[in-house]
């Protein structure tokens, strides 16, 4: 378990120097939330009542991004290699990139909860359903996520081949976490528990393929 | 024949969609063909067998 | 002949250079789908009857189920292919993986278009976003549309056999939860249930549909066939050139050697110098 926090932590900790998640990516977030809000006509209803699928959507376009750059830390460095030579075993190593990769999309998931509160006027009727549903979301988007950006490695265009890959398995992501959102936010009447646990199976059998699956990619990264 | 449109829309692409992939594949492999040599071409055999047993050893 | 010194359990066909994939069999079985194509349409049009409600839109059942049933049959070889991918670490399943999809993604694709044009008369709509078969047709579809994209960006065969039955396993462990959240999402679904098994259908349109699965089987049996060849020369086509390059490379080297033992110092001009 050690080892898992030592990945997570070293990703987390060469974020914090080189700030490129959150002078890059969390700006783009809230771009893309304001342009929801000018292609929708700053129609407040419309706005309101769209929120929870315009917030998934743009934390997927996020996660992409994210994803990438975690996979471009490894690379630049060829630091795959030195993980794989130190021993460590396949999986632990995918659950410390998924940790880390998962808490940096929460954190973009509270600037924006903030967002659309303030841009959009939505409001937290159940807001433990809320953080629950976010928790198991991120969780699931960053396991899949983590495997396919290992995927993606050692490959010139892979900026172009990772959203072609991930964003149709995530599609039923988006489907539950839009649902429990809408649970969330009262914008319909649907159960948002049913919709997390879907999400909550989702993340532990990505986070199961995953591990059982990066140490055969690792082997030629 | 009611909906006599949507027939032939929807046959025909089903039928032309096979005959243009069929053909693609006969194209694909008389280019490919012509390009291996023929003890090469010895499609239930594995790689290494035909490495191994081929005349040019 | 390059057939003499082949090993003699195996007798080698004499293959001509660029007479193609077919065979002897490929070639009976290519003529038997052409055959059964042309019966299917007698049978689909001329003798089969409009049914009541749908009237004679109904005769697309008989190849919108036939292309289901091919396009998840593909799949399904590429899933057991990827399996034996990883677990033998074998070429010859890779091949076998690609062409499932290859062909796979086709009929999927005859199934979602012969489903949406069959949708707009009967249903009212072209595309219907609760219907959970639709759906998770799309979404299979889709994942195997990255598939074959990533296929062809990673240069090394070793890597892409492994990497890309990585791929195509999670997109089978996808199904049954795209199949799930589309379920609970819509909670209605427009798909007629299985027409087979109430007994709704008549005789001879039932049987016209057996034989719409049994031409399209066939049509899938030498698609699969041919696909295979052309993986498999594909493979070949890059060993012959690495191999190539390989003995040209020691035929340079060699003449480097020749030429250094024949001329000693011009290749070593700071210590040749006694020369």
């Amino acid at each position: 378990m050690r080892e898992v926090w030592a990945v997570a932590g070293k990703d987390l900790r060469i974020e914090m120097r080189s700030k490129v998640v959150a002078s890059q990516v969390l700006p783009f977030a809230v771009i893309v939330l304001v342009l929801f809000g000018l292609a929708l006509d700053a129609d407040r209803g419309t706005l309101r009542s769209f929120t929870p699928g315009l917030f998934w959507v743009t934390v997927l376009f996020v996660a992409i991004l994210t994803i990438q750059r975690s996979v471009s830390i490894e690379t630049a460095s060829s630091a795959f290699e030195a993980l794989r030579l130190s021993g460590t075993a396949g999986w632990k190593i995918f659950a410390g990139k998924a940790l880390a990769v998962a808490a940096q999309l929460l954190a973009i998931e509270a600037v924006m909860l903030l967002g659309v509160v303030v841009l959009y006027r939505s409001s937290f009727e159940d807001p433990v359903l809320v953080v629950t549903a976010a928790l198991a979301a991120t969780m699931a988007i960053a396991t899949a996520g983590s495997l396919y950006g290992v995927l993606a490695v050692g490959m010139g265009v892979r900026d172009t081949i990772l959203p072609m890959l991930l964003l149709p398995i995530l599609a039923p992501v988006l489907v539950a976490a839009t649902r429990a959102f809408d649970d969330g936010l009262s914008t319909a009447a649907v159960n948002g528990w049913a919709w997390c646990s879907l999400l909550a199976c989702f993340a532990l059998l990505y986070a199961i393929v995953g591990g059982v699956a990066y140490a055969v990619v690792l082997e030629d990264a | 024949m009611t909906h006599l449109g949507y027939l032939i829309a929807g046959w025909g692409i089903v039928l032309g969609a096979m005959a243009i992939y069929a053909f693609s594949l006969a194209r694909r492999g008389r280019e490919l063909s012509a390009r291996v040599p023929s003890d090469r071409q010895r499609w239930m055999t594995t790689p290494e067998r035909v490495d191994a047993g081929g005349p040019n050893r | 002949m390059a057939t003499t010194t082949a090993p003699p359990e195996k007798p080698v066909k004499v293959v001509e250079p660029g007479s193609g994939t077919g065979s002897r069999t490929t070639r009976l079985l290519g003529l038997a789908c052409l055959v059964g194509v042309a019966v299917l349409m007698v049978f689909a049009f001329a003798l089969t009857e409009a049914d009541l409600v749908q009237q004679d839109v109904v005769r697309m059942i008989y190849i919108h189920v036939p292309s289901a049933i091919a396009g998840y049959t593909g799949f399904v070889i590429t899933a057991i292919a990827s399996v034996m991918v990883l677990w033998k670490k074998s070429m010859w399943w890779d091949i076998v993986a690609v062409a499932g999809a290859e062909i796979g993604l086709l009929f999927t694709g005859l199934m979602l278009a012969t489903g949406v044009i069959w949708g707009r008369p009967t249903w009212n709509t072209w595309w219907e976003w609760g219907d959970v078969r639709l759906m998770t047709a799309l979404m299979l579809f889709l994942v195997y549309v990255g598939y074959l994209a990533y296929r062809r960006v990673v240069p090394s065969a070793d890597v892409r056999a492994r990497r890309s039955a990585i791929i195509a396993l999670v997109g089978v462990i996808n199904v049954p939860i795209v199949n799930r959240s589309v379920e609970w999402w819509a909670s209605r679904t427009l798909h007629q249930q299985s027409s087979l098994s109430d007994g709704k259908l008549e005789d001879l349109t039932l049987f016209t549909l057996a034989m719409g699965f049994v031409v399209f089987a066939m049509v899938f049996a030498w698609m699969l066939i041919h696909r295979f060849r052309i993986g498999w020369l594909e493979l070949q086509a890059d060993t012959v050139g690495l191999q190539a390059a390989m003995a040209e490379r020691r035929a340079q080297m060699e003449a480097d050697i020749d030429d250094a033992v024949a001329h000693p110092g011009v290749s070593e001009p700071i210590e040749g110098g006694s020369a």
